[in-house]
């Protein structure tokens, strides 16, 4: 009993320590991952600066079948606006695999106040879409994205700016793009990514400001960035999508390849890690049940000699065995449950992460269905070579020998 | 002449460790019903050796093994076992009682493996056996709460809780004091002249044997005397 005790809590602590670890590194491999897929698109749509494909001299028909060899070839202008965009959108959203298109207006600007002057990158993005595929709202310090929706004149600057310039909400800000006029916009945001060289750069208002800004018609987008329903689709869908709109596509996975093999290693080692735990455990009731045999000889001995058969006991053995992964595991995913909510309400707190307060925890039913079913699994394969042990014991040895 | 409970034929029995011995050379013997049989012999003599193989834990014999008329020699483990629980009682020297399980529980063990009756009756039929033997207040305690004499009642009421053939005792007075070792002799005693118990003891004591209908007494593997002269 004490020792059936004793091994159910060693159960306890292999699937406690499973789940709390897997929780915790899964989170933090969310939040990572978060870092970086939230703010991506899965596939981001925009018209490259390049030259054309075909030079003029290959339309020429004398020289359409020759080799021709053109040197100091200048990119085309053709501007950097989606040709078609309207179309592409429409087309886009009816696309089922699409969740959702936002498209975007970024340009080089300068940031006037009072006599300082700084180079940065305006975006215009419609917020509400931004918030809802892109978790803008986590990165927002102050200000609502709402009102710069319908704000005509509000600007939410990146905070390295914001403090540069010694702008706080409220304050004016001069905005000028390449070649154009200053424009008056009113500071009613400030964001913070955590990346300097972004917080140092970039703002965001809303598409028509923006445009407004660049002095192009409101069907003028830079880019559109793609969420999908499935992210594995990205490269093949980017791959169609250049070919029917004639455009330029990139898709996450080309964009941030690292990252998606640091993403991987991360899940490894915690799998890993979280296996070797449930085998160190598994081994641990091994032990037990072998020293609970050892211990019960007495009792395996009389209980053969009252007739019952070694797969009476050998059965026996199992299902204090399978009591023990039962009750150890579910005890194992209430206290995993816990030390996961423990760590849920430790601080952790850092300038890359304005909206984390404390350690990320994913609560994913898949570890504790997973965590359940190893100690089963451990369980019985640990208490089956004890158990058979158990059924070969011969009852006259043990009653002879006292 | 009714069958007997328990017939050996030519038992031989070796030992292989460290080296082959013969422990049971070509030993006959019967226990007829309602017998109270008494095995005594020196240390060394085969005694317990015997018992085993007739108790039927003990396979690795040459010769022939008859429960009832039935033939067990070359039966499978299970088989043994099931005849074991259904026929055979057993009292140690050690009172062998799971120490998880409360008295009652422990008497009813062998009679759940049966399942000849449901549990209420079970529990029932261990109550009157621990009534018989003047234990039933101590039904609910557990074993280790019990003094030795008391446990080993309750090893007794164990062996006679499936109404076995014949009951086997390998010492079962060894462990226990003068006093105690008479009670479970009285017991013996009234279980074969008031309920026909055929019993089979192996034991070192003298007095206890002299007391028994009859006595077989081994050496060197031998059956030397076998009669009635204790009476």
């Amino acid at each position: 009993m004490k020792q059936s005790l004793v091994a159910a809590t060693g159960v306890l602590f292999g699937i406690a320590s499973f789940i709390a670890l897997i929780s915790f590194m899964t989170g933090l491999n969310q939040l990572l991952d978060g870092l970086v897929m939230n703010r991506s698109p899965h596939i981001r749509i925009y018209n490259e600066i390049r030259p054309s494909d075909e030079q003029p001299i290959e339309r020429a028909g004398e020289y359409a079948e020759s080799q021709n060899f053109v040197r100091s070839v200048r990119p085309r202008e053709t501007g950097q606006a989606v040709r078609n965009s309207a179309a592409v959108i429409e087309a886009l959203r009816k696309d089922p695999r699409v969740m959702d298109v936002a498209p975007k207006v970024s340009a080089p600007v300068f940031y006037f106040s009072g006599s300082t002057q700084i180079a940065g990158q305006i975006n215009g993005v419609e917020p509400l879409i931004e918030k809802h595929l892109f978790a803008l709202q986590d990165y927002v310090m102050e200000g609502d994205l709402r009102e710069l929706k319908n704000s005509s004149n509000g600007i939410f600057l990146g905070k390295g700016i914001a403090d540069k310039m010694m702008l706080q909400c409220g304050d004016i800000i001069q905005v000028s793009a390449a070649g154009g006029d200053p424009f008056v916009l009113k500071v009613i945001g400030i964001l913070q990514f955590g990346l300097a060289d972004v917080d140092d750069s970039q703002s965001y208002t809303n598409l028509r400001t923006a445009q407004q800004l660049l002095g192009v018609s409101s069907s003028y987008f830079t880019d559109l960035q793609v969420k999908l329903h499935d992210i594995s689709l990205a490269p093949a869908l980017a791959r169609e999508y250049a070919q029917q709109f004639r455009v330029d596509t990139l898709d996450i996975q080309t964009a941030n390849a690292q990252f998606e093999t640091g993403t991987t290693v991360r899940t490894i080692i915690s799998y890993a890690v979280g296996i070797t735990l449930l085998i160190v455990a598994g081994f641990g009731i091994y032990n037990i049940l072998n020293m609970l045999i050892y211990e019960k000889m007495d009792s395996i001995a009389i209980l053969k000699a009252t007739g019952f058969s070694g797969s009476d006991v050998q059965r026996i053995f199992l299902s204090i065995s399978t009591m023990i992964g039962v009750s150890g595991g579910i005890a194992g995913l209430v206290v995993g449950y816990g030390l996961s909510a423990v760590i849920d309400q430790v601080p952790f707190e850092t300038q890359a992460l304005p909206t984390i307060r404390t350690f990320p925890v994913n609560y994913n039913m898949t570890y504790y269905i997973i965590g359940m079913l190893f100690s089963l699994v451990t369980t019985y394969i640990a208490g089956i070579f004890p158990a058979r042990k158990a059924a070969r014991i011969d009852p006259v040895i043990i009653i002879r020998g006292k | 002449m009714s069958q007997p409970a328990l017939e050996a034929r030519n038992i031989t029995r070796y030992f292989h460790d460290p080296v082959t011995f013969r422990v049971l050379d070509q030993v006959s013997m019967s226990v007829a019903r309602g017998e109270f049989v008494s095995v005594i012999g020196k240390s060394g003599s085969g005694k317990s050796t015997l018992l085993y193989v007739l108790s039927t834990m003990d396979t690795d014999y040459e010769g022939e093994l008859l429960l009832d008329g039935s033939r067990l020699t070359g039966r499978s483990g299970s088989e043994l076992a099931a005849a074991r629980n259904e026929h055979i009682g057993f009292v140690f020297q050690f009172h062998y009682l799971l120490s998880e399980f409360s008295v009652l529980d422990n008497v009813m063990i062998p009679a759940q493996k049966l399942q000849r009756y449901g549990p209420a009756e079970v529990s029932k039929r261990a109550m009157e056996r621990l009534d018989w033997l003047g234990i039933a207040d101590q039904a609910y305690k557990m074993p280790n709460q019990l003094s030795g004499g008391q446990k080993q009642r309750v090893a007794i009421a164990r062996a006679l809780i499936n109404d076995p053939l014949i009951i086997m005792g390998d010492e079962p007075t060894g462990n226990l004091d003068q006093k105690n070792s008479d009670i479970v002799f009285d017991i013996f005693r009234r279980l074969t002249r008031e309920q026909g118990q055929t019993m089979l003891v192996v034991t070192h004591d003298g007095d206890f044997a002299r007391r028994t209908d009859r006595i077989i007494e081994l050496e060197d593997g031998r059956v030397i005397s076998d009669g009635y002269e204790g009476r």
